[in-house]
């Protein structure tokens, strides 16, 4: 049987992502993919899911969604009072949801991202591999009122009672892991010890391609040719910005490439709020 | 020829490989048979080979353990390209630069102390050669803009350039395959589709492909836009 998610409220901006889209930058298709990767493989794997099983992502304000049919989701990502028909659920644990059941939240107050899992997966076109949203490449850029979302229906709940550790979920951390980029080298004395040794914050200036940091460094560095960057790369931009690219930006770029998150911190970074304080710790690559 | 190579490690599971700084063919037909060779015998292990004027970026499947190892490997690769053998195309585009499809072109042309005839003949004289894809699905990233065209960006970008929309910036030309925001100075609009979503190949130009901007009338604008939204229109092209 086929279901459908009904979306009563969207949200700021829910779309569906997955792992994204990698092997198609020669045409210039950006990677894109959940922006909280562990938080995605997370839903999944409390879902006994195959990994690459596409989940709902929301930002900030959540989305209000009623299911057609018997189904069983998992809720990660932000931290956040969840509830089927306003009777309370947890996070991080497979939820039975019957047929009509309305999925709401309350006010997000920690973390950025939340994701909603379901038990293989949820149906959206794949296009180029992905069923990453993506304007110009999916037919959705994100979800409005109405909007219908396919799932299979799944019956066979069974309630192991499994429950992950404290801490995989814990990420309240302030220092971002960094690798030297390949500009790093043309940058001052003075200029690698501000971006190496001092506190920046995270501006209001985000979304799914970039989070600009607040703090200004002066930039004298000469214009380089457009080269390749990824998710996790931070730019130096003419008026002295830290760009940090997320997993919607393009696959190239021409600042200067200063720094290169580790993996697992372009997650971190997603989930820092407007305001939050970091730093950034340097890692020799072994 | 034979470069200098810089091999540098850029993430957990990527490397990056750098040629001089500069926008060269030569270099770009070195960098283009490189890399066809990394994935050619790199096949299982690496996601894909970004490249740009000077550059590729390897991204690997998962964690490179042994970075000096794996550079060992990629230099045993790369090997001076001598075939002859060249599949490379010319495009002709066909470009409006009516007024109406080109909001900047007068502006542009004072700005150059030109008229709006030099501009469009400096345009459309020179062949471009195409050196990689990106900023969007389907840009080109052009070569070979006549030093006479050469204006900085817009201070502030404009909030919309319409898809099609053939522009200039710096030392820079190309057509936006989508709407999008941009600062580039709008001169013409090119009725072709650069990508198609239903396409195996979105995209039918390749880094290392030519393109020359022939400028035709709003009359044979509208009949090729016509062709090209039902799905039968082939731009012109020649083997190389």
């Amino acid at each position: 049987m086929i279901g459908n998610v009904k979306v009563i409220h969207p949200g700021l901006f829910t779309t569906i992502q997955d792992k994204g889209r990698v092997g198609f930058s020669k045409f210039g298709i950006s990677q894109s993919g959940a922006m909280d990767q562990k938080s995605f493989k997370l839903a999944n794997a409390l879902l006994g899911n195959e990994e690459n099983c596409a989940v709902i992502e929301w930002v900030l304000q959540p989305p209000k969604l009623q299911f057609t049919e018997p189904a069983i989701i998992c809720l990660t990502g932000a931290n956040i009072d969840a509830c089927i028909n306003e009777k309370s659920v947890r996070l991080n644990h497979q939820i039975q949801v019957c047929k009509g059941d309305i999925l709401s939240f309350n006010i997000c107050k920690n973390k950025v991202y939340g994701y909603v899992g379901i038990k293989n997966g949820f149906l959206s076109e794949v296009v180029f591999k992905s069923r990453s949203f993506f304007k110009g490449i999916t037919k959705r850029e994100c979800f409005h009122k109405d909007d219908l979302i396919l799932y299979k229906s799944y019956t066979n709940f069974e309630d192991h009672f499994s429950s992950i550790s404290k801490t995989v979920l814990n990420t309240n951390y302030d220092v971002l892991h960094v690798f030297l980029g390949p500009e790093f080298e043309r940058l001052s004395l003075s200029q690698k010890e501000l971006l190496l040794g001092s506190e920046f914050t995270v501006s209001n200036i985000r979304s799914r391609m970039a989070i600009q940091l607040e703090e200004n460094l002066n930039n004298d560095l000469p214009s380089m040719l457009t080269s390749p960057v990824l998710p996790g790369t931070i730019q130096l931009t003419p008026s002295g910005k830290l760009m940090v690219l997320m997993r919607d930006c393009q696959v190239t770029g021409g600042y200067p490439r200063v720094l290169q998150l580790r993996l697992e911190d372009i997650d971190i970074l997603a989930q820092m709020r407007t305001g939050a304080k970091l730093r950034f710790h340097f890692l020799q690559f072994t | 020829m034979r470069y200098d190579l810089q091999y540098k490690r850029y993430a957990e599971n990527a490397i990056l490989i750098e040629w001089p700084s500069e926008i060269d063919e030569i270099l770009l037909q070195d960098l283009l048979f490189y890399k066809k060779s990394i994935e050619k015998y790199c096949d299982e292990v690496i996601l894909e080979v970004i490249s740009s004027y000077n550059s590729l970026l390897i991204l690997y499947v998962s964690t490179i353990e042994d970075f000096y190892g794996e550079v060992f490997m990629l230099k045993s690769l790369y090997v001076t390209n001598n075939s002859k053998e060249n599949k490379n195309k010319l495009w002709r585009l066909p470009v409006c630069y009516d007024k109406k499809f080109a909001p900047d072109l007068e502006d542009f042309a004072m700005s150059k102390s030109l008229s709006v005839e030099d501009v469009i003949v400096l345009h459309t004289s020179p062949i471009y050669t195409v050196y990689f894809i990106g900023f969007l699905p389907g840009f080109l990233y052009l070569g070979g803009l006549n030093d006479k065209l050469i204006l900085p960006r817009k201070s502030t970008p404009a909030r919309m350039v319409k898809r099609g929309s053939v522009a200039l910036g710096g030392n820079q030309t190309g057509v936006y395959p989508m709407d999008s925001p941009g600062g580039w100075h709008v001169i013409g609009n090119c009725p072709l589709s650069f990508f198609d979503i239903k396409s195996a190949v979105p995209c039918f130009v390749s880094p290392g492909d030519k393109i020359q901007f022939i400028s035709i009338e709003e009359k044979e604008y509208n009949e090729i836009s016509t062709s090209v939204s039902k799905g039968f229109f082939l731009p012109d092209s020649i083997a190389i």
